[in-house]
């Protein structure tokens, strides 16, 4: 059975149909990357599945292991191992990056019945995964996103997914505003982080960052819906053709 | 699919006030009313001196000319003051143990989690060996019930008490420095305050001690239809230092209750005070009704060559908070600080701020303030910097921050800048910002729930003013913060 289950998802933004039937399915073990030119949708899916107000399914369904993503709040979705990593993490002055991490961590704890960690199992852990991420031991005692630059902030949200280890990761343009350096951080934190038990939606521009992770299926995403699917080797194809041939006009 | 899955402000603006309870027990209370026979009858109930109650009738006279300030940014409808009882206190005479007090009583302060048997720490606080206990004034409606530690205090040669003892045993300090600070008539309030104070705590630290404890006072009102005027005076005399609690709390009651209190601080060459305050006054409920007029003035004086005066306040209560803790920096090198949380939900209001007064010369003063609005509240920060003449190097530095939550609060910042002199270097930083849903979503979509996420970022916002906080109180305030907002997520 699919962990994620898309069928006809018609979501409008300010009344404004944006995805227009979109049918997607990803498996356990599955890397999915979504390419397509700007405005064609794909934050719009991502802040959909995730719960954002403003996002509203009109018509369809998406189920996340059997479960209607409708009936489910955005904390809930989390809880029920669903992550978004942001296209644009936004900042929280004076609350740390550890004790927001904390925090979170121990929400998913306290759903699945279990103890609080203490603060030295907590940040024996977060200590590790910051440094599987070549992240400074200060970054954690920052304030969330507070002055970090982009870089950074990208990093953080993998670092996030990391300490929370969903099932299905989405991540909204995590490659984008990296140098080089940063991008291979960052897609190994990804390559480190797959299983055959959970699944990554990786939305993006560029073939770039798929010459470090390697999709199972590339979708092409045109005006709300799915116009191409296949392998990685409909990346390098579009690298090449751009997504003009795939507009049908 | 369901949007709009936040929960709208209405729902969740059910703040529970944990400390609402009145406690039933008989009291003696004088009739309403305020007249020169009033003021002579709470002088004679406290056994006071002559020069007192002299002192106290002066004051009255100079109350009586004058009028009720109303230039702070809050609305009320006139008080009437000869509606207002100015003494109550529990029946019986001045218990001389904890063991005379009446159970009543001593629940009162258990269920409100304030120790009044010396082995216990203030609830809320994990027991800690290490951590030194806190000594504990506890003052009910017009008089103080207990005093802790007294003895172990006296070993250092603190002295701690309630003022009224401190007329008896200590006269030449009371007569000395009452009313140096804030002087009889320099406001409405603190003119009231000094015919009918009722009271208030005594503190005097001698040369060169450090107080081996925190000292706490416990202001609760309970009886109805009277205002609470208390007094502290706190003199750290050279050398020395002394950390200061106070915090307080009131029955829920539907009509408003007047507190009008004044503080005054003496630091000699070389001393610090610090005085911590949480404020948890009743707020009135979520239509506005009922609450604590708190119209206070606080004011300490660095007297001393580089003494040292800091001021912390979080401020989640009363219906109309208007209070300015100031320092007047006379002695050369002295520095003045005050570090603020102010939170408004529902119908409240707060014009809150400070006033640093550079006299000396190299006086230096720190500003912080924080400004909670949400619900229909509105926060005001009111400060006013000024430079004198004499002082030579004087330093400012003002930071003001305001964070909304909603959109029917309203934050306003009103600081004024007085400088004499060329070589002052005063500098102001303001902003204002909201609790924005990019925050919140985030929050969520790490599966913290929104009531939860809401407090974690005001408490981020607040988290210069907490580390200053004893801690102690730095638990207590976070937590009062987590009561007073909920249902502020909207």
């Amino acid at each position: 059975m699919s962990l994620l289950d898309i069928s006809r998802l018609v979501v409008s933004v300010d009344d404004k149909e944006i995805l227009k039937g979109l049918d997607l399915q990803v498996n356990p073990g599955e890397v999915h990357a979504i390419m397509g030119p700007n405005g064609s949708g794909k934050s719009t899916l991502t802040n959909a599945l995730a719960g954002r107000d403003g996002y509203t399914i009109k018509h369809g369904q998406a189920l996340f292991d059997s479960t209607d993503l409708t009936e489910l709040e955005p904390e809930e979705r989390s809880h029920a191992g669903l992550f978004l990593a942001f296209q644009y993490p936004v900042e929280i002055p004076g609350v740390t990056n550890m004790e927001f991490l904390k925090t979170s961590v121990d929400s998913h704890r306290e759903i699945k019945g279990l103890q609080e960690l203490t603060a030295v199992e907590f940040m024996r852990n977060l200590r590790n995964l910051a440094k599987r991420l070549e992240l400074n031991p200060d970054f954690l005692k920052r304030g969330v996103n507070e002055s970090f630059s982009g870089g950074e902030k990208k990093r953080n949200e993998i670092l996030q997914m990391l300490c929370l280890n969903p099932r299905l990761a989405l991540l909204d343009e995590t490659d984008s505003g990296l140098d080089i350096d940063a991008l291979q951080i960052v897609a190994k934190g990804i390559n480190e982080f797959r299983t055959s038990t959970n699944a990554v939606v990786l939305v993006t521009h560029y073939q770039r960052l798929l010459n470090y992770i390697t999709p199972d299926f590339v979708h092409v995403l045109i005006e709300g819906r799915i116009a191409k699917s296949g392998d990685a080797t409909l990346a390098l194809e579009l690298e090449t053709k751009g997504y003009g041939w795939l507009n049908g006009s | 699919m369901t949007t709009d899955t936040t929960p709208t402000p209405k729902d969740l603006v059910q703040r529970e006030y944990e400390a609402g309870f009145v406690t039933d027990i008989d009291s003696v209370t004088l009739p309403p009313g305020l007249s020169e026979s009033i003021v002579r009858r709470i002088s004679a109930i406290n056994s006071e001196p002559d020069w007192l109650t002299e002192w106290r009738l002066d004051a009255f006279r100079r109350w009586s000319a004058m009028k009720e300030p109303r230039w702070a940014h809050v609305k009320f409808p006139p008080i009437d003051y000869q509606a207002i009882s100015y003494f109550s206190a529990p029946k019986g005479d001045k218990p001389k143990s904890l063991d005379e007090v009446d159970p009543e009583l001593l629940r009162t302060y258990e269920k409100l989690g304030i120790p009044l048997h010396e082995q216990k720490a203030l609830a809320g606080v994990e027991e800690d060996p290490e951590q030194s206990p806190v000594a504990v004034d506890a003052v009910f409606d017009s008089v103080s019930i207990t005093t802790t530690f007294k003895g172990t205090l006296r070993e250092h040669g603190v002295v701690f008490c309630s003022i009224s003892e401190a007329v008896r045993t200590h006269p030449e300090l009371v007569k000395k420095y009452m009313g140096s600070v804030v002087p009889k008539s320099d406001n409405f309030y603190a003119a009231l305050n000094s015919a009918v104070f009722s009271d208030g705590t005594f503190v005097y630290v001698p040369e060169g001690v450090r107080c081996p404890m925190e000292l706490l006072t416990y202001f609760r009102i309970n009886a109805a239809n009277t205002g609470q005027f208390e007094r502290t005076l706190i003199i750290a005399d050279k050398g020395s230092y002394v950390s200061y609690l106070e915090g307080c709390t009131a029955p829920m009651r539907d009509e408003n209750q007047l507190h009008a209190a004044v503080v005054e601080l003496i630091a000699l060459d070389d001393a610090k005070i610090k005085y911590s305050t949480v404020q948890n006054w009743y707020p009135g409920d979520e239509s506005g009704e009922g609450g604590i007029y708190n119209f206070v003035t606080k004011r300490g004086s660095c007297r001393g060559a580089r003494s040292h005066i800091s001021w912390t306040q979080v401020e989640t209560g009363s219906a109309i908070t208007w209070k300015y803790p100031s320092v007047l920096l006379r002695g050369d090198g002295s520095k003045g600080e005050f570090y603020s949380v102010a939170l408004t939900n529902n119908f409240q209001q707060a014009d809150t701020g400070t006033k640093m007064t550079h006299i000396g010369r190299n006086t230096t003063s720190t500003i912080v303030s924080k400004g909670i609005s949400a619900g229909q509240s509105s926060n005001a920060y009111r400060g006013l910097v000024r430079m004198n003449p004499g002082a030579k190097n004087a330093r400012n530095h003002t930071q003001c921050d305001s964070l909304l939550i909603g959109s029917k609060c309203a934050a306003h910042t009103f600081p004024y800048i007085e400088s004499r002199r060329q070589d002052a270097v005063v500098e102001h930083e303001a902003t204002t910002t909201k609790v924005s849903d990019d925050q919140l979503f985030l929050c969520r979509q790490r599966g913290i729930a929104p009531e939860k996420a809401v407090s974690m970022i005001v408490n981020g916002f607040c988290r210069e003013v907490f580390r200053e906080l004893p801690m102690e109180f730095a638990v207590e305030a976070s937590k009062l913060l987590e009561v007073s907002l909920e249902g502020a997520v909207g």
